[in-house]
């Protein structure tokens, strides 16, 4: 097992070396320089790139880049802030854990909500409940999250009044409620159906069969013989969906003013904010790998005819 | 308790099935499975049921377990349990007998059990389910006793894995622990030993036999194999097209068999007593569309005996020997008036 995950530790580390490089190419493609815009003459341009290093060659350029992250340094925003250190931006004012938080909380909602609704469904199969939940969640993939946003604000916060529009850094607990909800309605959607299709392979096994000879209680064959066997997919699927709701979302940061993480991801594209960009993506790849390593990993408690190393011993 | 020593004297049977009919309702029509049976089975006795691939014995257990799933329906006739009618009862009542008072062993052992839960967690949990006061220390230790008794060496070891580190026989021997942990009055058996290669299937049915006159359990034997009916039962059901074509103890069926069909059956076994090598003799035709049954006997198309009558009515049983031998065929008919014409 250890061994097993140090393997893993260091295919990971040449991952990111490769994800680093093609963002890196891929954002020099775009064309644009932060320092672009109607005041700057060509000179004051030009002075700014030789500071910034940004006159050398692409290669040189990314080869001081990659050097400087082996050394934790993740350079100084160009524009966003300028003169800021990137790992400040990131990890330093707040912004981080205001995603943390709203994305651990979409995330239980979607687990919490999405996997029993899923089994429910599956249970009830062709019977009005799981009709119901089909329309459901049908509406809830196809609703774009800023039109959830927007309805939630119109009603629970203009109409009724209950909580409040703009939710800043969550300092009243109550302001949370509205941005989890906005950000995981597509993902609680989603798994209920995802949930629901695996159940009903797995509620035609015929272990199932044994486990209602034995007497067995329906909420035990559901929820004990079912679901585990039908969880591999839906684990699959929560692995990267964890990474992304933990970098934040820029829509529904934008939309109910939470000073997230989120809203870096694009703004530094459009800015044009070469060390955010680099910053932003390799926190979120380092993300996804991680928990696809934790996915595997769960993939062996969940099903322990699942083995790790590809062999078995 | 009183009841209890009430319906021993009395010799009421066990098990009473009373003409059973089970229908599946699919898009093309209405498939009668089980059509209108009627057998007894009294405790510590061995019934066989065999048939033919969709002659509805599985259909037939499943009802008893109440098991039937999907668009399968009972549509008439009753089941009586220890005098308890168990199509009747509410689904809490019955979930309190299944696994209990009685359990059932399915044909394939390979996925019958949960890939992802150890054995002796799917053993416990039965024992559990089914007397709350017995601790986890207690059930896991009756859960290694059983496996010992099914022949499982090395229980204590085994409780801890899972199905899939274990043998096939070894499964089934894991189903056969699970259906007696809670010493239930009757174990329906459905093809427990098809799925196994024959030195297993022989062990399996040895150690049925064992556990037989150990516990007294009564026990209904699904299967299609003659052999294993004649090693291991004491009566026999033989089943067409969701018909009980003849009833009998087991040396009536093998010995003095009535019904075409059941001759049929007995003359395609395989026989390692004939010396020149023949050739099996196979029963003519295939089984029944049940979606579009015969309209008389439901033989009659393959049967090489078939009259006028049998295409036009089902027939009734006739009592055809000593104890209950009982067969459905118009010819018995026509020798009861022949004999009675005979006789004056």
């Amino acid at each position: 097992m250890f061994k097993y995950i140090l393997k893993r530790v260091a295919a990971s580390a040449v991952t990111l070396l490769l994800v680093a490089a093609i963002t890196f190419l891929a954002m020099n493609a775009i064309p644009g320089n932060p320092f672009l815009d109607e005041n700057t003459t060509v000179e004051q341009m030009e002075i700014a790139n030789a500071k910034y290093g940004l006159d050398q060659p692409l290669l040189v350029q990314m080869k001081n880049y990659l050097l400087n992250y082996l050394h934790g340094d993740m350079g100084e925003s160009l524009k966003m802030q300028r003169g800021t250190p990137v790992k400040d931006i990131i990890f330093g004012q707040g912004k981080f854990e205001l995603s943390i938080q709203l994305g651990v909380l979409a995330l239980f909602l979607t687990v919490l909500m999405g996997i029993p609704l899923g089994c429910i469904a599956a249970y009830n199969r062709g019977k009005a409940v799981d009709n119901f939940l089909n329309v459901f969640s049908t509406v809830g993939i196809a609703a774009p999250n800023f039109v959830v946003a927007t309805l939630l604000l119109t009603l629970l916060s203009v109409k009724l009044g209950i909580l409040p529009a703009v939710s800043g850094s969550f300092n009243d607990p109550k302001a949370i409620i509205m941005p989890a909800i906005a950000l995981s309605l597509y993902y609680v959607c989603y798994v209920a159906k995802l949930t629901r299709t695996s159940m009903l392979d797995a509620i035609n096994q015929d272990y199932i069969r044994t486990a209602r000879a034995k007497g067995l209680r329906t909420g035990s064959l559901i929820f004990k013989h079912a679901l585990r066997n039908a969880l591999i997919p839906v684990v699959t699927y929560l692995g990267p969906l964890t990474a992304g709701l933990l970098c934040g979302g820029f829509v529904v940061e934008t939309t109910f003013g939470v000073p997230g993480l989120g809203r870096y991801f694009v703004s530094s594209i459009i800015d044009r904010d070469y060390p955010i960009i680099m910053a932003t993506t390799i926190v979120l790849s380092t993300l996804i790998i991680g928990m696809n390593l934790i996915v595997d990993i769960v993939y062996k408690i969940v099903d322990p005819r699942i083995s790790l190393s590809g062999t078995n011993n | 308790m009183a009841e209890k020593t009430d319906y021993v004297k009395k010799d009421k049977p066990l098990l009473k099935v009373d003409n059973l009919k089970v229908s599946f309702f699919t898009p093309a029509g209405e498939v009668k499975a089980v059509n209108g049976i009627s057998y007894e089975l009294h405790e510590n006795e061995i019934m066989g049921i065999v048939g033919e691939s969709g002659s509805g014995k599985s259909v037939e257990a499943y009802t008893i377990m109440g098991l039937l799933a999907g668009s399968g329906k009972v549509c008439g006739g009753s089941i009586e349990f220890e005098g308890k009618d168990l199509l009747h009862l509410s689904r809490k009542e019955m979930s309190d007998l299944q696994g209990n008072e009685m359990s059932i062993i399915f044909q394939n052992p390979m996925t019958c059990l949960n890939p992802v839960y150890t054995i002796g967690n799917q053993l416990v949990e039965v024992v559990r389910r089914h007397d709350k006061s017995i601790s986890k220390k207690e059930a896991t230790q009756r859960a290694i006793d059983i496996l010992t008794e099914v022949g499982i060496n090395n229980a204590e070891k085994r409780i801890k894995q899972y199905p899939h580190e274990l043998s096939g026989g070894m499964r089934q021997r894991v189903m056969i622990a699970m259906g007696l942990i809670c010493n239930p009055k009757l174990l329906i058996a459905d093809e427990p030993t098809t799925a196994l290669d024959v030195t297993t299937q022989e062990q399996i049915l040895q150690l049925m036999k064992k556990l037989q006159k150990i516990h007294h359990t009564a026990i209904i034997f699904i299967t299609h194999n003659l052999g294993v009916v004649a090693e291991i039962c004491d009566s026999v059901s033989v089943m067409y097209a969701g018909h009980i074509v003849e009833q009998g103890k087991i040396e009536d069926i093998f010995y003095h068999m009535k019904h075409p069909y059941t001759e049929g059956l007995i003359a395609s076994m395989p026989r390692i007593d004939i010396v020149n090598h023949e050739r099996l003799n196979p029963i003519e035709g295939s089984p029944v569309d049940l979606l579009n049954p015969p309209k008389g006997c439901c033989f009659a198309p393959r049967c090489g005996k078939c009259m006028r009558i049998c295409q036009e009515q089902e027939p009734p049983y006739v009592k055809v020997g000593e104890n209950n031998h009982i067969s459905a065929c118009w010819l018995h008919v026509l020798e009861m008036k022949k004999e009675a014409e005979k006789n004056g």
